[in-house]
C-alpha cells in the first residue's frame, strides 16, 4: 500500500460513465444501443473497482476479472437474444416489443 | 407375564388370576380380529367362526369367575388397577389405558361375560341360516370389547371409549339386514339420538376436569370426598345433570327413550344382550360409578329418580298396547331401566345395581325366549310361503303346545319380572320401591315416584300377562297348515335359555333382604365401592323402613303384581285377539297407546322438520352456498381477478424502459436503506 493515485479523478470519471449508462438504458429505444449502455455501467464499475483496490487490496482486481467474464457471457447471450428478435420482428425497437403488456 | 405379575403383587390380590384381567378384553378382541378376517374371507366357515365366537366368550367368563373367587378372598377395599400403557399423554392430562376392577366392575364384568356367553351360544342356534354369520359374530365379540372396556375403564375418558364403542356395535347391528331400509333407519337413530346425551357427557367430563382436575375414577372420589363444602354446589349439579343426559341417551329415559323401540330392528339376541342385558344399562353403571357425585347434588339425583319414574310409567303405558312381541319387551326394558335409575336416584345404589343384574337374567330370557317363539314362527311361515309378521302377537296364541320349555321358562321370568315372591324381580323391584318410600319421609316428592313406580309394577304386571296369555294361551292363530310348522327350538338355543331361567329364579339369592333372613350379600359385597358417597347427608338421611312399614310395602308391592298378572290374562283372554290381517283399528285411548303417544311423530315435527328445514334453507342455502361459496371462494377469485389483475395490469406495460425505472427507483432505495 505505497501510494494511492487518481482516486478523485477515477471516481468520478466512474460516476460520470454510470450515469451515462444509466440515462442510456432509460431513454434510447434500440435495443443494440441500451446493451451498449450496459456495457458502458459495468465498465464504469470496474474503473471504480480498480481505482479503490489501491485502498482494499487485490480482492478489487479480482473481481473486475469476473465481471468482464460475466460481461462476455452476458454479450453473448444478449446480442443473441436481440438477433432472434429482429430475425422475428424486423426491428430492434424497444417500444414496439411489448407482448408482456398487462 | 411378569411385568403384569409385579403390578399385581403391591396390591392386595395376592396375585394369581387377577393379573388376567386383560385377558378379558383380549380374548373377545382376538375372536372379532378372526372372525372379521373370516367374514371377509371364508364366510361359509360357520362352524369355526362359532367355535371361536362363543369360545372366546367363555373363556373370557371363566376368567372373569377365578377373578372373582380370588377378589372374595382378598377382602380389598382399594380397586385393582391394570395399567396397560399410556394413551393419551396431553400437558397436564394422562390418560392411562388401564383396566379398573372394583366390586362394581367385577358384578357388571360378570354379568357381561356371563350372560353374554349364554347369547352367543344361543345364537349359534338362531343365526345359523344367516349367510351374514360370520360378521354378525364379529360385531358381538366387538360389542363384548367395548363392553368390558366401559365397565373396567379405569377413568371417565376410557368408560367414554367404551360408552361410544358400544354405540357403534349397537348401529351396526340394529342394521344388521340393512337392505332394508326401516333396518338401516333404525340404526341411524340410535346412533343419532346417542349423540345427544354423548354430548351431555362430554360436557360433564369437561366440567369435572375444570374444577377437580382429573378424570380418573380413584381421583375423582378422593376429590369429591375431600371436597365436602361442595355439596348441593351449582357446578356439582351441572355436572350431574349433564352427565345424565348421558346416561338418558344410552338408557333410553324420557325424552330420549325413542330409538330403544326401533333397535329391535336387530337380529333377537342382540336385543338381548345389547339392548336389555348390558349396553342400556351403562347409564345406571355410569350413576352407581359417580355415586361419590352424585350423592353430593340432592338436585341431579332428584331429577334421575324423576325421570326414571316417569319414564318406568309412561313406557309400561305404552307396552300395553303394542302387538310386535320385541317391542312389548323394548317397551317393558325402557320402564325397567326407568326403575333402576330410581334406585340410584334415590341414593340406594345397591338396589339399582341389584335390579340391574336380576333384570339382566330375566329381560334376557324374556328376549331370547320370544326369539325361540319368532323363530319358530318363522319356521312356519317360511315352510308354507307365508308372508305373514312372525312377530306379530295376534298371529300367534296356543304356544305353548308347540314350544313347552320356552312357554315354561318365559312364564318364569314374567313372574320374575312382575314382581311376585321369590323369582328374582321381586326383591331388586321390590328393594328400589322400599327405597324411593323411604326418601319420602324426608323429601316428599319422592312419595310421587313411589307411586309412579308402583302404578308402573301394575302396567308391568298387566302387559306380561297380555304377553303371555297372547303367544301362549288360547287358539292358534298362525293358521292351519303353518301351525303343524311349529316346532321348540333346538338345544343349543333351548340350554342357554334354561340356564338364565334358573338364574331368574334363583337370582334373588345374591341379595336377601333382612326379612327372609338373608345377609345382604350385595350390599356388603358394594360396600367399598360406595365408600366415598356414604358420609354425604342424602345418603346418610336415608333409612331403609324397617318392620311393619316393610311388610306393609312389600304385602302390596306382591298384591299390584298379582293384580295386574290376573287382570292382563282374563282381559286378554276374555277377547282373544283376531290375527293381524283382520284386526280392526284401534280406538280410544288404545289408540294413543298404540300410537306411542305419537311421541316420535311429535319429535319430527318439533326437531327433525324444523332441524331439515333449517340445514336445507339456512345452512345450505344460505351459509354454504351463499356465504362460503359465492361470497368467499368465488368472492375471493373475483376479487383477485377484478380489482388486484386489474390494477396490476396497469402497471405491466410491457416496456423495458419502465421496468428499468422501478429497477433503478428499487435499486436506490435499497443503497438508502443499507446506508442508513
Amino acid at each position: 500500500m505505497e501510494t494511492v493515485q487518481f482516486l478523485g479523478p477515477s471516481l468520478a470519471l466512474s460516476a460520470i460513465l454510470f450515469t451515462l449508462g444509466v440515462a442510456g438504458v432509460l431513454i434510447r429505444r434500440n435495443a443494440i444501443v441500451l446493451f451498449m449502455c450496459v456495457e458502458l455501467m459495468l465498465n464504469a464499475v470496474n474503473l471504480a473497482f480498480v481505482a479503490l483496490a489501491q485502498l482494499h487490496g487485490v480482492s478489487g482486481y479480482i473481481m473486475v476479472f469476473f465481471v468482464m467474464t460475466v460481461a462476455a457471457a452476458e454479450a453473448a447471450v444478449g446480442l443473441a437474444i436481440i438477433l432472434a428478435i429482429f430475425r422475428h420482428r424486423q426491428t430492434v425497437d424497444l417500444q414496439n416489443i411489448n407482448l408482456l403488456r398487462g | 407375564m411378569p411385568l403384569l405379575l409385579a403390578q399385581a403383587a403391591d396390591s392386595a390380590y395376592a396375585g394369581g388370576a387377577t393379573s388376567l384381567l386383560w385377558l378379558t378384553v383380549a380374548l373377545p378382541l382376538a375372536g372379532f380380529l378372526l372372525n372379521g378376517f373370516l367374514a371377509i374371507r371364508r364366510p361359509q366357515a360357520k362352524g369355526l367362526v362359532s367355535l371361536i365366537g362363543a369360545g372366546v366368550l367363555v373363556g373370557a367368563f371363566a376368567v372373569a369367575l377365578a377373578i372373582f373367587f380370588e377378589m372374595r378372598g382378598a377382602h380389598a377395599e382399594e380397586p385393582f388397577v391394570q395399567r396397560l400403557w399410556t394413551w393419551l399423554p396431553a400437558g397436564r392430562l394422562s390418560i392411562d389405558f388401564a383396566l379398573h376392577l372394583d366390586q362394581l366392575s367385577m358384578v357388571m364384568l360378570l354379568v357381561v361375560t356371563g350372560v353374554g356367553s349364554l347369547i352367543h351360544l344361543f345364537s349359534v342356534g338362531y343365526m345359523r341360516a344367516d349367510d351374514g354369520y360370520a360378521r354378525y359374530f364379529a360385531y358381538l365379540n366387538l360389542f363384548v370389547v367395548f363392553m368390558l372396556v366401559l365397565v373396567l375403564g379405569s377413568s371417565y375418558p376410557l368408560l367414554f371409549i367404551g360408552w361410544e364403542g358400544v354405540g357403534l356395535c349397537s348401529y351396526l347391528l340394529i342394521g344388521f339386514w340393512f337392505t332394508d331400509k326401516a333396518n338401516a333407519d333404525a340404526g341411524k337413530k340410535a346412533f343419532l339420538v346417542n349423540r345427544i346425551g354423548d354430548f351431555g357427557f362430554l360436557i360433564a367430563m369437561f366440567l369435572l376436569w375444570r374444577v377437580a382436575g382429573t378424570l380418573e375414577f380413584t381421583a375423582v372420589n378422593e376429590w369429591a370426598s375431600a371436597n365436602q363444602d361442595l355439596v348441593n354446589s351449582a357446578v356439582i349439579t351441572a355436572i350431574t345433570l349433564f352427565m345424565f343426559l348421558g346416561c338418558a341417551g344410552k338408557s333410553a329415559q324420557i325424552p330420549l327413550y325413542t330409538w330403544l323401540p326401533d333397535a329391535m330392528a336387530g337380529p333377537t339376541p342382540v336385543s338381548a344382550l345389547i339392548h336389555a342385558a348390558t349396553m342400556v344399562t351403562a347409564g345406571v353403571y355410569l350413576v352407581a360409578r359417580s355415586n361419590a357425585l352424585f350423592a353430593m347434588s340432592e338436585v341431579a339425583s332428584t331429577v334421575v329418580a324423576g325421570v326414571g319414574a316417569l319414564t318406568a310409567l309412561f313406557a309400561a303405558s305404552i307396552g300395553l298396547r303394542q302387538y310386535d312381541i320385541k317391542r312389548v319387551l323394548a317397551y317393558s326394558t325402557v320402564s325397567q331401566l326407568g326403575y333402576m335409575f330410581i334406585g340410584v336416584g334415590t341414593g340406594a345404589y345397591v338396589a339399582g345395581v341389584f335390579h340391574l343384574v336380576t333384570h339382566a337374567f330375566f329381560k334376557a330370557l324374556l328376549f331370547l325366549g320370544s326369539g325361540s317363539v319368532i323363530h319358530a314362527m318363522h319356521h312356519a311361515y317360511h315352510a308354507t310361503h307365508s308372508h305373514e309378521d312372525a312377530q306379530d302377537m295376534r298371529n300367534m296364541g296356543g304356544l305353548r303346545r308347540h314350544l313347552p320349555v320356552t312357554f315354561v321358562l318365559m312364564l318364569l321370568a314374567t313372574l320374575a319380572i312382575s314382581g311376585i315372591p321369590p323369582f328374582s324381580g321381586f326383591f331388586s323391584k321390590d328393594e328400589i320401591l322400599a327405597a324411593a318410600f323411604a326418601r319420602g319421609a324426608e323429601h316428599p316428592i319422592y312419595y310421587l315416584f313411589y307411586g309412579l313406580g308402583l302404578a308402573a309394577a301394575l302396567l308391568t304386571a298387566f302387559y306380561m300377562a297380555r304377553l303371555m296369555a297372547m303367544t301362549f294361551f288360547g287358539e292358534n292363530r298362525t293358521g292351519a297348515e303353518a301351525q303343524r310348522h311349529l316346532h321348540e327350538a333346538p338345544p343349543i338355543m333351548t340350554g342357554p335359555l334354561i340356564v338364565l331361567g334358573v338364574l331368574t329364579v334363583t337370582g334373588g339369592a345374591i341379595n336377601l333382604p333382612h326379612l327372609v333372613h338373608g345377609n345382604q350379600w350385595l350390599h356388603h359385597w358394594l360396600e367399598p365401592v360406595l365408600r366415598f358417597s356414604a358420609g354425604t347427608p342424602f345418603i346418610a338421611g336415608l333409612h331403609m323402613p324397617e318392620g311393619s312399614t316393610e311388610y306393609l310395602l312389600v304385602g302390596s308391592a306382591v298384591a299390584i303384581g298379582v293384580i295386574g298378572l290376573l287382570l292382563g290374562f282374563r282381559a286378554t283372554l276374555a277377547r282373544p285377539p283376531v290375527p293381524a290381517r283382520e284386526s280392526p283399528p284401534e280406538l280410544g285411548f288404545g289408540r294413543v297407546l298404540f300410537n306411542k303417544y305419537w311421541v316420535d311423530e311429535l319429535y319430527d315435527a318439533i326437531i327433525v322438520r324444523p332441524f331439515v328445514w333449517f340445514s336445507r334453507n339456512v345452512l345450505w342455502r344460505f351459509v354454504d352456498k351463499g356465504v362460503i361459496d359465492w361470497f368467499a371462494v368465488d368472492g375471493a377469485a373475483r376479487f383477485s381477478r377484478g380489482v388486484l389483475g386489474r390494477a396490476g395490469s396497469l402497471v405491466q406495460t410491457g416496456q423495458v424502459g419502465l421496468y428499468v425505472i422501478f429497477f433503478l427507483v428499487g435499486a436506490l432505495w435499497i443503497l438508502r436503506v443499507m446506508m442508513g
